[in-house]
């Protein structure tokens, strides 16, 4: 019927969040791009960030990602900017109780289904939170300030391209565009030329494929692709390397390198067993003591913005 | 029939033609094959995507070399859109094929059309049956934003933008339908082998 699966874009980042709650993996989150928003929280709960570097005061003070944070009846998280990276996640212990849209409680931007995007001044409800409460951290969390490459197989439509394409892409870095979103990431770089002119029929997409319209700038689609698309393939992200591609920030330049399937089949088993290797249970001690050493040197720039600005409050209840 | 990996996770079969395409996936969903994911048929070609940890890419290749497709039989339904010929590509498009506007809603509006298959976004159906003399290229950069109800060409197709997205196509005009409602339990107004009618609007 020509609907993406869609989901978090960093769906590894998503599972992280989910785990640090207790949260099984397909319990709705919030996925923030570039900014986030000012959370109320009306009932206690336990909530966890990760994803791309983010600025953020729960009741003032500054909090650590990639742990288990207790969160008192009425207080509030303030999300700054995502300093490194582009995307975070916030889960919630219990998950957001949005209603599901053909299987999906996430927004699909392209298709203009499931919830609605999120705006100031709505409530948030909450499913039923696990017990006992949760309580971890994130061993040797993502880093998103350097990208190394993203590795990158052949795609079915490698052939229609000129050598010097082929070189050209695993040369020279690319850039990221502004209107990149949660359709596709768009890049700027040396053209990638066909080779030859004919129009190619209509196939079916998945997340990670670099299309290359005539302009010769591939676009590497994300979750919320159209079905199917048009023009060829030259290579695909590996699944392994989905998170990576939408942490990148518009003005990143970043470069691909060549896998085989059998090294990205072994780089998707890697990034699975350390979401259980690196998934660390801990006392409220622990997780105070490793968010002091975390914070040293806390967020002035932040606070010094008075980020409660009112524009971006959002409720949450149980 | 030619294979190619998409990735780790999914195989691109070219198939010779849409109908083969339904052919395999109704003889994939009746196999009841441990791994399968998602099954999107293309214009000329099955995207089979798996789960790698329950599938592999070639056992599956092997099973699709070997499934012998089955006939689909269903009856096609009629539909006619009254449409509004006042795209902005409507010129560029009339230009481009060496005619006058008028010339081109004349040869969009006198053909009968077939659903070959859906994509791109929800609902969106490609039509196949167009006018050869009204056959380009997409555009070389899409547009960010077309508008829902956008009756538009390439290459072999046209096709009504379900809701606005971004879109590569000629826009001739518009319509006012509703191409696909969740609360259905048929989602899609238009199915692979649905024939379909522009007509001008008055």
């Amino acid at each position: 019927m020509g609907v993406p699966a869609s989901g978090a874009v960093d769906i590894f980042d998503l599972r992280v969040a989910n785990r640090l709650v207790g949260n099984p993996d397909g319990e709705a989150a919030l996925e923030i791009t570039a900014e986030g928003p000012v959370l109320r929280f009306t009932e206690a709960a336990h909530v966890a960030l990760t994803g791309g570097k983010l600025e953020a005061l729960l009741d003032g003070e500054p909090v650590p990602m990639y742990q288990t944070l207790a969160v008192k009846a009425g207080g509030e998280l303030a999300c700054g900017r995502v300093m490194q990276g582009w995307r975070c996640y916030l889960a919630v212990a219990g998950g957001i109780a949005a209603d599901p849209v053909l299987g999906s409680r996430s927004r699909d931007t392209l298709s203009m289904l499931g919830p609605e995007p999120l705006a100031a001044g709505i409530t948030l409800p909450l499913g039923h939170a696990p017990q006992p409460a949760p309580s971890f951290y994130l061993r040797s969390p993502p880093q998103y300030a350097a990208m190394p490459p993203l590795r990158v197989m052949a795609g079915p439509q490698q052939d229609w391209f000129t050598p010097e394409a082929l070189l050209n892409l695993r040369r020279d870095a690319y850039k990221v565009q502004p209107q990149s979103d949660r359709v596709g990431v768009r890049f700027d770089g040396a053209p990638l030329e066909r080779g030859r002119g004919q129009e190619l029929p209509s196939m079916g997409m998945v997340a990670g494929a670099m299309q290359v319209p005539p302009s010769g700038k591939p676009i590497a689609l994300l979750m919320d692709h159209g079905t199917t698309g048009g023009y060829p393939v030259i290579a695909v992200v590996i699944s392994a390397d989905l998170p990576l591609l939408a942490q990148l920030a518009p003005g990143t330049a970043v470069r691909f390198s060549d896998v085989s399937r059998q090294q990205a089949l072994a780089a998707a088993r890697e990034q699975a067993a350390r979401l259980v290797r690196d998934l660390v249970a801990a006392d409220a001690g622990l997780l105070a003591a490793r968010a002091l050493m975390n914070l040293a040197g806390g967020y002035e720039s932040l606070r010094q913005a008075a980020i409660s600005d009112g524009k971006r409050r959002i409720r949450i209840r149980k | 029939m030619n294979l190619h990996p998409m990735g780790e996770a999914a195989l691109l079969v070219d198939t010779a033609s849409p109908a083969h395409a339904q052919a395999l996936r109704h003889a994939l969903l009746a196999s009841a094959m441990p791994g399968l994911r998602e099954l999107v048929p293309g214009q000329a070609s099955l995207l089979i995507v798996i789960d790698p940890a329950a599938l592999g890419l070639d056992e599956l290749a092997q099973r699709v070399t070997t499934l012998t497709a089955e006939a689909r039989a269903a009856a096609p339904r009629h539909h006619e859109f009254i449409t509004q010929y006042s795209g902005e590509d409507l010129t560029a498009v009339a230009r481009l094929s060496g005619m006058e506007p008028v010339e081109v809603v004349r040869r969009h509006a006198a053909t009968s059309y077939e659903v070959a298959f859906l994509g791109f976004a929800p609902g969106f159906a490609y039509l196949t049956g167009l006018d050869p003399a009204l056959r380009l290229p997409r555009r070389a950069e899409p547009r960010t934003r077309v508008p829902a109800g956008s009756v538009a060409i390439a290459d072999e197709f046209t096709g009504i933008y379900p809701q606005a997205s971004p879109g590569g196509w000629h826009i001739l005009g518009g319509c006012d339908v509703r191409l696909f409602d969740t609360s259905l339990t048929q989602p899609a107004l238009l199915s692979p082998g649905d024939q379909v009618r522009f007509t001008v609007a008055r």
